[in-house]
């Protein structure tokens, strides 16, 4: 019976998928070189603007946000104070700005990708069949997976971490968007059409409008696979939380470990509570 | 003038719709098309015209196409098969761009469930036909708060729609499709979600918008008291297929077949019959030639109490009851002129059975129907309860 297993050799899927991105990665070299080096340029500057504001002000901006968005409840508000100081006391604070530079570049290229995706898929059925098993498999494929090619082409440091989280981060964007889409009654799309609207006028006007409590449901999945892709992203060389977290690891400090950790969840609950509200309003 | 005219419109839905269609030309049944080719006949063969200005009612029980035609009308739902006009344009060949255009400046439609935008204000889903157009923002606020104030709900102009009420919702769904001022109003079943009050005021709310405004209504119904309420035509489907297109008296009067006449057996007939309908020839006295003993004779030979009197150009005069006529043939008068009673009551041909009901419950005497002082007919307390049961024979004499 071995024998009809064996009847096929071992397929060269590996050596082809090798090759493949090397191709990938000398083809597109004049492209992915210049990106590399821009991006990485253009996330510096934002950590670096983000770290001149002052870390007092900076929480309190944080906390007035909340204070607002939670419609003048002071629950989160005061989270927010507690935790920031907390991060700020242990000296994580230069690295909580580099993982939210991470976090909101790879989260805003995600929505800026994923919802003309999403609503490709709403409209067009080919699309809806091709894409959707893709966002299976990069929902599936194990994130680590995509530091390789992320490394192959960026080099090291915060642009692969932004494209592998990316990679990770985009597929409920583009779910949500696509269902909220599909989700706005016939009866309104019809009305809309009736009208004489343009295809344009029924997605500007009426279906992203109607669409829009679970995009943001789905951007609020997308910030945070984002952020769980932090401390995989610092295996290569993205800064920040993440970072620290790794080096607890490999040096078995355990306290460290467990600071940084806790940085990353305060960071994880103010985001998460933050978009959700946003969302209600 | 005919403003639309539809011909051999059908539409299947389905992957097999060459092969259905065959099945179609070969008359087989929706049941039978299904089980073949897993194809679903929505509108089969249905043509007919629609004149300007008229009410057009299409009337079927769930599952009919009846909706589905209506979407044909503004192309909501390409038809498989056939032309739709629209002023002489076929509608059926028209490109997008073009399609928007009649969308936008002849067709409007209301929905079941009103198809408000929720995220819209009131005044913003009534400028929405409007400001698809490219009109400035003041001059379609100015028509929207037109269409709303004409509706009663100018006040209402920045709640939501889910601040209203069913009835007030659909008001603005109206206002909406009005806003944009077009020749044809599509209602789908517009009414249906409404409690029966409210139901019957809008009903006489687009009667009135009618007789007003002069647009041409198709309006799809699965009530056929409503039908016959409001339609100046009505067409009956059945299967996705026209069964009978014609007046409200001319469906309840004269079935085309078995299932319409079943359909019709439940209708409130004191809404839709008149007095035209019920009428009998009357029996009548001529006062100058009669006296009170052939009104006597007549009134024992026809089994009845009292008889009208006319004179020799059939006006009425009044009517005789047997008693004052047995009691002036004792007195040996030999006229009746002194005895007539002037007090019978009187309706025209159209008075609807409704408000004949009150006029026959206070009367002793039958009631008398007139056109312009002429004696017509008469109603009988057993014909009016007899047409209300639906008995054919009474139709008949009609």
């Amino acid at each position: 019976m071995s024998s009809l297993l064996d009847a096929i050799p071992k397929l060269p899927v590996a050596d082809g998928v090798e090759n493949f991105t090397s191709w990938l990665t000398d083809t597109f070299a004049f492209l992915f070189d210049p990106i590399q080096k821009y991006s990485e340029i253009a996330m510096e500057f934002v950590t670096e603007t983000l770290l001149l504001v002052p870390p007092l002000l900076f929480i309190l901006i944080v906390a007035v946000i909340a204070f607002i968005a939670s419609r003048k409840k002071f629950g989160l508000a005061a989270f927010s104070i507690v935790g920031l100081w907390f991060i700020y006391n242990q000296g994580l604070w230069s690295d909580l700005m580099n993982t939210l530079t991470l976090v909101l570049v790879a989260s805003l290229l995600s929505v800026i990708i994923g919802v003309p995706f999403g609503i490709l898929m709403a409209k067009n059925k080919v699309a809806n069949t091709i894409i959707a098993p893709v966002l299976d498999f990069m929902q599936t494929m194990p994130a680590f997976v995509y530091l390789i090619p992320a490394v192959a082409f960026f080099g090291i440091g915060m642009v692969p971490g932004v494209f592998a989280s990316l990679i990770f981060a985009i597929p409920p964007t583009v779910r949500f968007t696509n269902l909220g889409i599909r989700q706005v009654s016939d009866e309104l799309v019809e009305a809309a059409e009736s009208f004489g609207s343009t295809g344009a006028q029924k997605l500007f006007k009426v279906e992203l409008p109607l669409a829009k409590s679970t995009i943001m449901a789905g951007i609020n999945q997308t910030v945070m696979l984002a952020l769980s892709m932090v401390v995989i992203a610092s295996m290569i060389g993205a800064p920040g939380l993440g970072r620290e977290v790794l080096s607890s690891l490999q040096r078995a400090q355990v306290g460290t470990g467990f600071v940084s950790g806790l940085g990353l969840v305060v960071l994880a609950i103010i985001i998460d509570r933050l978009t959700q509200k946003l969302n209600k309003k | 003038m005919s403003k639309i005219t539809i011909e051999h419109v059908t539409k299947v839905f389905g992957k097999k719709t060459t092969q259905a269609l065959e099945l179609l030309e070969q008359k087989k049944s929706k049941q039978e098309i299904l089980k073949e080719t897993g194809v679903t006949v929505g509108v089969n063969d249905v043509s007919f015209t629609v004149e300007e200005g008229e009410i057009f009612v299409i009337m079927g029980l769930s599952g009919s196409g009846k909706s589905t035609l209506v979407r044909m009308f503004n192309r909501l739902i390409d038809p498989t098969k056939g032309n739709i006009f629209i002023d002489g344009e076929n509608l059926s060949t028209m490109d997008k761009k073009a399609l928007r255009q009649v969308r936008r400046e002849k067709l409007s439609m209301v929905f079941q469930n009103f198809g408000l935008f929720p995220h819209r204000t009131i005044l913003e889903n009534t400028e929405y036909g409007l400001e698809i157009q490219g009109m400035d923002k003041a001059e379609r606020q100015k028509k929207a708060q037109k269409a709303l104030d004409n509706a009663g709900l100018g006040d209402y102009k920045d709640q939501y729609p889910n601040q209203l009420s069913g009835g007030m919702q659909q008001r603005v769904g109206l206002a909406r499709a009005l806003a944009n001022d077009p020749e044809i109003l599509l209602m789908d079943e517009a009414f249906s979600a409404l409690d029966p009050l409210i139901r019957r005021e809008m009903q006489d709310e687009l009667i009135e918008l009618q007789s007003n405004v002069k647009k041409t209504i198709i309006f799809i119904t699965h009530d056929l008291n409503e039908a016959l309420r409001i339609g100046d035509k009505i067409a009956l489907m059945k299967d996705g297929s026209i069964v009978q297109i014609g007046s409200p008296e001319e469906i309840l009067t004269h079935p085309a077949n078995d299932y319409v006449e079943k359909f019709v057996e439940d209708v409130d007939r004191s809404k839709v019959l008149t007095a035209e309908n019920i009428m009998q020839r009357p029996e009548t006295l001529n006062i100058k030639n009669h006296g009170p003993r052939f009104a006597l004779e007549q009134m024992r030979n026809e089994g009845i109490s009292s008889m009208l009197v006319v004179d020799g150009q059939r006006n009425l005069l009044g009517y005789i009851t047997a008693e004052d006529a047995s009691d002036a043939r004792k007195k040996n008068i030999q006229s009746i002129e002194s005895i007539v009673k002037s007090d019978i009551p009187t309706v025209t041909r159209t008075t609807s059975m409704n408000d004949i009901f009150s006029v026959i419950h206070d009367s002793t005497t039958p009631v008398a129907v007139v056109d312009e002082g002429k004696l017509v007919g008469i109603i009988v307390r057993g014909a009016v309860i007899a047409a209300l049961a639906g008995e054919s024979e009474v139709l008949e004499n009609v």
